[in-house]
């Protein structure tokens, strides 16, 4: 006889006939708000991209000329800032990665009593401003800081070495302002796991290092797949780390658009590179997605 | 010595990660009480002249002021347009599911610099003038997705069995939703108008797109950035940061000493 | 709130049946529950039972069928709109509420303004009252329980529900609820309808017990009734341990029905004959059975032959196996009074019974 059967209820769970014109009626303003100001948005790229500067060549105005081959010019011109954006995301997900995953884990595992500090401490930076902290940034690892100085005095640098104004700052600044986003998600579902099943594993004969590549990474899987997603987007859209911390050479796909809009006014390019720029990171979002085997999305 | 270090090796990791976040942000603290020439890049000197005058490099409490609107205004109807969506997902049952899903989730999934130029070029194309205004529609329109998701998990762990208990003793639908529903959600949604919050102070590439020629501070500090940040910029950021700070842990307080009562 | 209408009755429900999207979990059931029983729905996970509680409780609307009480039709009555209250399975207490406002809150919702008498009592009741400014997370699973039939009850509903209310107790906390339970049902004078999946539960407490099985009520009657004269084999075994044996109807003798089990011949009461046919399912209860030694006397039923296979000793009875000349398993249990014969495995038994015991199914049943 079954003592404790918490849970046993018979009553399937069937969700509740309501009334669906409420939850239509929840849902019609947001939704309307992103169908005007995200989705519309968006086709409105879709058809600046490919028009071309008026007859008038007057700055700003553009005609309607079905040019697609715009979307192909756009990329050729600007292929070496494509890869490049994709290469420095790819580097800076991988290090965040690789700094989030034994953090959360030592803040879900290890830290007992001071959890719950250590993760405030992790979203501190939520805190102050990103320009403020990149600027920082700019200036712990510039000509007059204290590593370049430190570094030159042990002879390890030149004279006239930097740090600033190369890939490895911009990658380190994409690293550092996208790694709470890598860490929130993998220590929820590091913190989820119960700590019974890691003993289990361990009565079960295995030693601590097939405990982790059996047990626990499966299982904080959704958190490693969220928080890559959430770095590796962001990362490769942005151009302030490239624009504070790198020179030209280490320029972004973000940078391009964001001159060819500003500085260029050359609308179609900047819709086209837009364009280009999301579809490709919805497709490697998918492949992700499809080969991590996770479906869950939002 | 060798075992105490393999034992120890992943706490000392996640503190150097931990210092590795800091960092900047302690520079920025220690800088704001520099007494610092044009650039505020060297150390020069202590000084508190930053802080008795927050105001006096031209156009910074301004560009604040501005960051505070569109910040309160953007995370105010965000929060309610967002929740409103959230509970019509976590509660009801409708056809379009899915379709809403891709639409909440693809704003997160779409770069900054793609989502400020469409707008852009949306309110070019119908010859809307950019201002607080664009900026304030532009920061609700990302901010929503995000206020769905955090109120969205609150409402799923939700029991039903309350909201039922509760119109089982005698409280129609409005009064369960009151009484029961809401005040259970509320801390989901309070996290979500934070977050909302800082994302919409903190944004700089989605607003530089759309605010024309009106200053947020983040806009402030770009633009300064170009011939030196005073360190009045450093006083704001350190108190926003001393504030959000203070604000968490009074949360954690109280939120032990109620359970604890 | 509007006060719901002084309503008050038997409970009846007249041919409900629920489906789903795809199965039937309560089918056209009919019942009547007295005014101030206790009754218990007793059925394995998935037997309908609790839909049947929710629909009571206006949880869940029935695809067709009638529900009232009394002369009250409820049957699509809105849950706050019926005199109707339930003790959750997980209790469901409102984890923001203090304990005072969780038992206030049905009272409040009905607009009564001065609650705290009517509140300090069923606290009292429960004796719970020094604990009235906590919050629920603060009290234990049994004090939670409690709390959750205070909620009810201060309520003085027409109608108390209680879904598997002590499923998340240890066995010594509820054996010591089930007691309290019974006595505040007394105290309070309420129609308690309680569903179980313990049978000892239904059996200790209620004075009606309803088997439920595939969303149909398999039989109806008090516990001692159930237990000693189950109509169907399902009834048998979920109330107890059976012995069932094949067997064949002899004769009919007045009120003596004569029968025949591999060769032996039996008799029992016709009254406990529940069969249509001549082909029967024997039961017998374990601890019905008697073990003598071969050559021993005996009275009633007599099955020579057995042998023991296997002993197992529980504390108050001893339990065997004794395997009969037709190679079936035979369960016997013994009290340990001291006059159980010393027996060892592989021993030679016969085994005897009083025929008003017996109680005989159709053969072809399952």
């Amino acid at each position: 006889m079954a003592i404790a059967h918490a849970g046993a209820s018979d009553a399937p769970k069937a969700p509740e006939k309501k009334s669906k014109k409420f939850a239509y009626l929840l849902l019609a303003p947001g939704l309307l708000w992103l169908l005007i100001f995200f989705a519309f948005p968006l086709i409105n790229l879709a058809e600046t991209s490919t028009k071309t500067p008026a007859p008038t060549f007057e700055t700003g105005e553009f005609v309607q000329t079905f040019r697609f081959m715009n979307f192909l010019e756009a990329f050729l011109d600007n292929q070496e800032q494509f890869y490049r954006s994709f290469f420095y995301a790819l580097l800076a997900t991988l290090l965040a990665l690789a700094i989030a995953y034994p953090l959360a884990y030592a803040m879900a595992f290890r830290a007992g009593a001071w959890k719950n500090f250590l993760l405030i401490l992790v979203i501190a930076p939520f805190f102050t401003s990103f320009l403020l902290r990149t600027l920082a940034w700019k200036q712990i690892l510039g000509a007059e800081g204290p590593v370049v100085s430190a570094l030159q005095t042990v002879g390890l640098m030149a004279p006239e070495g930097t740090i600033t104004a190369t890939a490895f700052s911009v990658i380190m600044g994409l690293t550092y302002n996208f790694l709470p986003f890598m860490t929130l998600p993998i220590y929820a579902s590091l913190d989820r796991i119960d700590y019974r099943l890691l003993e289990a594993s361990g009565d079960l004969y295995a030693n601590g290092a097939t405990t982790f590549r059996k047990v626990t990474l499966p299982l904080s899987m959704p958190g490693v797949v969220a928080g890559t997603l959430l770095t590796f987007i962001p990362a490769s859209g942005d151009y302030i780390n490239a624009q504070l911390l790198g020179n030209p050479d280490n320029y972004m796909i973000g940078n391009v658009i964001n001159s060819r809009f500003f500085r260029v006014v050359d609308y179609p390019t900047a819709a086209s590179l837009s364009f280009l720029l999301m579809a490709s990171i919805l497709v490697i979002v998918v492949i992700y997605i499809r080969r991590a085997g996770t479906d869950e999305l939002v | 010595m060798t075992r105490w270090l393999s034992k120890n090796l992943i706490r000392i990791y996640a503190g150097l990660a931990i210092f590795y976040i800091l960092l900047p942000i302690f520079y920025t603290i220690t800088f704001s009480f520099n007494d610092a020439d044009k650039r505020n890049i060297v150390w020069r000197g202590f000084t508190l002249d930053a802080w008795l005058n927050p105001c006096e490099p031209i156009g910074i409490c301004e560009a604040l002021g501005n960051s505070f609107k569109v910040g309160l205004t953007a995370t105010f109807f965000a929060t309610i347009l967002g929740t409103m969506i959230a509970f019509a997902l976590g509660r009801y049952n409708f056809k379009g599911r899915s379709t809403t899903n891709l639409l909440i989730f693809l704003p997160m999934a779409t770069p900054e610099v793609v989502l400020g130029a469409s707008l852009l070029s949306m309110f070019i194309n119908m010859g809307v003038g950019s201002g607080l205004m664009t900026v304030i529609i532009a920061h609700i329109m990302f901010c929503i997705s995000f206020v769905v998701v955090t109120v969205k998990a609150r409402v799923a762990s939700l029991d039903p069995k309350l909201e039922e208990a509760a119109r089982d003793l005698y409280a129609n639908e409005w009064e369960t939703f009151r009484r029961v529903t809401l005040p259970l959600v509320a801390p989901g949604i309070a996290a979500a108008a934070l977050l909302s919050f800082s994302l919409s102070f903190d944004d700089f590439i989605i607003t530089n797109f759309n605010s024309g020629t009106v200053n947020t501070f983040p806009e402030y500090v770009w633009t300064a950035s170009l011939r030196g940040v005073p360190p009045q910029a450093n006083v704001i950021g350190t108190v926003m940061f001393v504030v959000a700070l203070a604000a968490v842990f009074a949360g954690q307080v109280l939120g032990k000493r109620k359970q604890k009562k | 709130m509007s006060e719901p209408k002084k309503v008050q009755g038997d409970l009846v429900l007249s041919h409900v049946t629920k489906s789903f999207a795809d199965f039937t979990a309560v089918d056209d059931l009919s019942l009547t529950i007295p005014q101030g029983s206790f009754f218990a729905l007793l059925g394995p996970s998935g037997c309908g039972k609790t839909t049947t509680l929710r629909m009571i409780a206006g949880l869940e609307e029935p695809t067709s069928g009638k529900i009232s009480i009394g002369d009250t039709d409820i049957t699509f009555t809105k849950p706050y709109d019926r005199p109707v209250n339930t003790v959750f399975q997980s209790y469901a207490l409102f984890p923001h509420l203090t304990i005072f406002e969780n038992v206030a809150f049905g009272l409040r919702r009905r607009g009564i303004k001065d609650v705290d008498e009517a509140v300090e009592k069923v606290l009292g009741l429960v004796e719970l009252s020094h604990l009235k400014n906590r919050k629920p997370g603060q009290l234990s699973g049994g004090q939670q329980q409690r709390i959750a039939l205070a909620r009810a009850v201060v309520n003085r509903p027409a109608l108390l529900l209680l879904d598997e209310p002590l499923g998340a107790l240890d066995l010594k906390l509820r054996r010591q609820m089930q007691i309290e339970l019974k006595w505040i049902q007394t105290e309070v004078g309420i129609t308690f309808v309680h569903v179980t999946h313990d049978q000892e539960e239904a059996m200790t407490m209620a004075d009606t017990v309803a088997v439920m099985n595939n969303g149909k009520i398999e039989q109806l009657g008090s516990p001692v009734d159930l237990y000693e004269n189950p109509k169907t084999v399902f009834v048998a075994n979920f109330l107890g341990q059976s012995n069932f044996i094949d067997g064949v109807v002899e004769s009919t003798d007045g009120s003596t029905v004569i029968a025949n089990i591999h060769g032996t011949r039996i008799t029992f009461p016709k009254s406990r004959n529940n069969a249509s046919g001549s082909a029967l399912k024997i039961g017998i209860r374990p601890e019905k059975f008697r073990l003598h030694d071969p050559g021993d006397n005996t009275h009633g039923n007599v099955l020579n032959g057995g042998k023991i296979t296997d002993i197992s000793f529980t504390g108050v009875s001893t339990q065997y196996l004794v395997e009969m000349p037709w190679k079936q398993e035979l369960v016997v249990f013994e009290q340990n009074d001291g006059g159980a014969p010393d027996l060892e495995k592989g021993d030679p038994v016969t085994l005897s019974w009083e025929p008003q015991f017996t109680f005989a199914l159709d053969g072809s049943s399952k």
